[in-house]
């Protein structure tokens, strides 16, 4: 789309395009010469401080470790919040108003409520009430699997309100015309179609799951990738390197994600043997902000293809 | 049954969270638009730096960043934020510039959308009457589009104002850490989380409501 604004580049537009390029490639040169410095400086180049990071014991011992517990508790949060959410999401598309109500109440309220909130929250509940059962050590695992659960299961109960709402109308009229039950309506007509429009949307949240169990790591000293970055570090005494590595595993994951996210779009969007019905990568940001269904994101038997921010 | 809480600063750090919202949106919105600007321009080389950045920024976690800018910024490189020796003061500058660094992100995203919504017309038109890739971007563009995308930057907002609570990782005194040092300290737990999660409705739900009018109100219809 980008090039709607503006034309093919003339022999001016040509000139003046790499006049820029140039002035922001040196720009660009300029930041990069300043950090390199800072960094030399302080003495964050040294060999010393990356070494570890080629060795296996940094890794067996710290960061792997670590993502094994943020993969862990990212997944175990997925799978708890996966069928609360299709539940609530189902409920709010109740014709009872006793059932909708509760429902939307409920998603509206974790929604509304920082995930840290409710981490502290059940971190402090378990120590209170359940010490018994949940050891010492296991408590900020519970914790933030409890607080992700609350949290993502009412963006899921969202996500899987706007799969089926974006599933074409005809959809229900046809199970209606061949006399099924509103119950048999859901469970054969559109819970299917809807799950498999959800699924980049699903995967996407996951990104989102993934990035909140660093929470964990720095308020409940949940010994996420984040936590075993601070061992490490007072190990080896690389503090600034130890971060770069880490964000880097988070940006490849989320990455792989994001990519995996975008490519199942693509792929259903293709896909003929389906309505066409995607709930594209892009709702699940607007959805989980708070902000209720974006009016873009209800496509319909239509997509059009520039799936919001998911790039 | 509210005894408890005396001695408490429930509203200063409420107000600090609002503060973090107020200060880190500002930020994030101009950085935000001027990625946006970068993506959508001619020039190859700024849309792969704004690419660069929004894939690399979004994917962190936004706790790394923030931790970051203490153990980091602050304590290695001596980016003090002109606060060196009051350690709040600076807590609160560093969030305020994690957070906007964060958001941009997320706001480039939403603007650019936002130019996609734009009809093709408006944008040929502009060309065909001679105006340049600056003018149409500030003058036919940018306003249509931020025009429609009111919706979309307030659900930024409002998971901006969600995310203020991170600051609590390196220290600094709003919502989130007090409502930590009064469950561990009061036997309170419910009344407490309860009274900490009324206030962030308070903050979200009103904003959401009142911009979502407001965006309905000036997006373009078409």
């Amino acid at each position: 789309m980008s090039s709607v604004l503006y034309d093919i580049p003339g022999p001016r537009a040509k000139r003046r395009n790499l006049l820029v390029s140039a002035v922001f490639l040196a720009l660009l040169g300029l930041a990069a010469w300043w950090a390199i410095s800072v960094f030399a400086d302080k003495g964050q180049l040294e060999w010393t401080l990356w070494e570890p990071f080629v060795t296996a014991e940094a890794w067996t011992t710290y960061l792997l470790p670590g993502l094994a517990n943020t993969l862990k508790a990212a997944a175990l949060s997925m799978v708890i919040a996966l069928p609360l959410g299709a539940v609530l999401g189902i409920a709010r598309l109740s014709d009872h108003i006793w059932v909708r109500g509760p429902a939307t109440v409920i998603v509206e309220f974790f929604r509304a409520i920082p995930v840290l909130i409710l981490m502290v929250f059940a971190n402090q509940y378990f120590a209170d009430y359940w010490s018994l059962t949940i050891s010492t050590e296991d408590r900020p695992m519970y914790a933030v699997v409890t607080g992700l659960v609350l949290y993502n299961a009412s963006v899921l109960a969202e996500i899987v309100r706007a799969g089926i709402l974006s599933l074409p109308k005809g959809q229900t009229e046809a199970a209606k015309a061949i006399g099924l039950r509103k119950n048999q309506t859901m469970r054969f007509v559109l819970l299917p179609q809807a799950v498999t429009a959800m699924l980049p949307a699903i995967v996407s949240q996951l990104v989102v799951i993934v990035k909140d169990t660093a929470l964990g790591g720095a308020m409940l000293s949940f010994t996420e990738l984040l936590n075993s970055r601070k061992t490490l570090a007072s190990f080896y005494g690389n503090v600034i390197p130890s971060f770069i590595v880490v964000a880097l595993i988070f940006i490849v994951l989320n990455l792989i994600l994001t990519t995996f996210a975008s490519w199942l779009e693509k792929r259903l969007r293709r896909g003929k043997r389906s309505t066409g019905a995607v709930l594209g990568t892009g709702a699940v940001e607007d959805i989980a902000a708070g902000g209720g269904i974006p009016p873009g994101s209800v496509r319909g038997s239509y997509g059009d293809g520039s799936g919001g921010a998911g790039t | 049954m509210f005894d408890f809480l005396e001695g408490y600063d429930l509203l200063g750090s409420f107000w600090t969270t609002v503060q973090l919202t107020v200060f880190s949106g500002i930020g994030a919105l101009v950085w935000g638009t001027v990625l946006a600007a970068m993506r959508v321009s001619p020039v190859p080389l700024m849309r792969g730096f704004g690419t660069l950045y929004v894939n690399v920024v979004r994917n962190i976690p936004l706790t790394v960043i923030i931790v970051f800018t203490s153990l980091g910024l602050a304590d290695i490189f001596g980016m003090t934020m002109g606060a060196a020796d009051d350690f709040q003061t600076q807590g609160f500058r560093l969030s305020v510039l994690g957070l906007a660094a964060y958001t941009a992100a997320f706001v480039c995203e939403a603007v650019r959308s936002g130019i996609n919504t734009v009809p093709v017309g408006q944008a040929e038109a502009a060309r065909a009457i001679g105006l340049n890739f600056t003018q149409v971007l500030t003058l036919v563009v940018l306003p249509q589009a931020f025009r429609s995308v009111v919706g979309p930057l307030t659900n930024v907002l409002i998971a901006l104002t969600k995310n203020t609570t991170v600051a609590a990782a390196i220290g600094v005194a709003e919502a989130a850490l007090l409502m930590k040092e009064i469950i561990e300290t009061e036997a309170q737990l419910i009344v407490t989380v309860a009274i900490f999660a009324l206030g962030f409705i308070i903050l979200t739900l009103p904003t959401g409501i009142f911009l979502g009018w407001i965006g309905k109100r000036v997006a373009v219809k078409r």
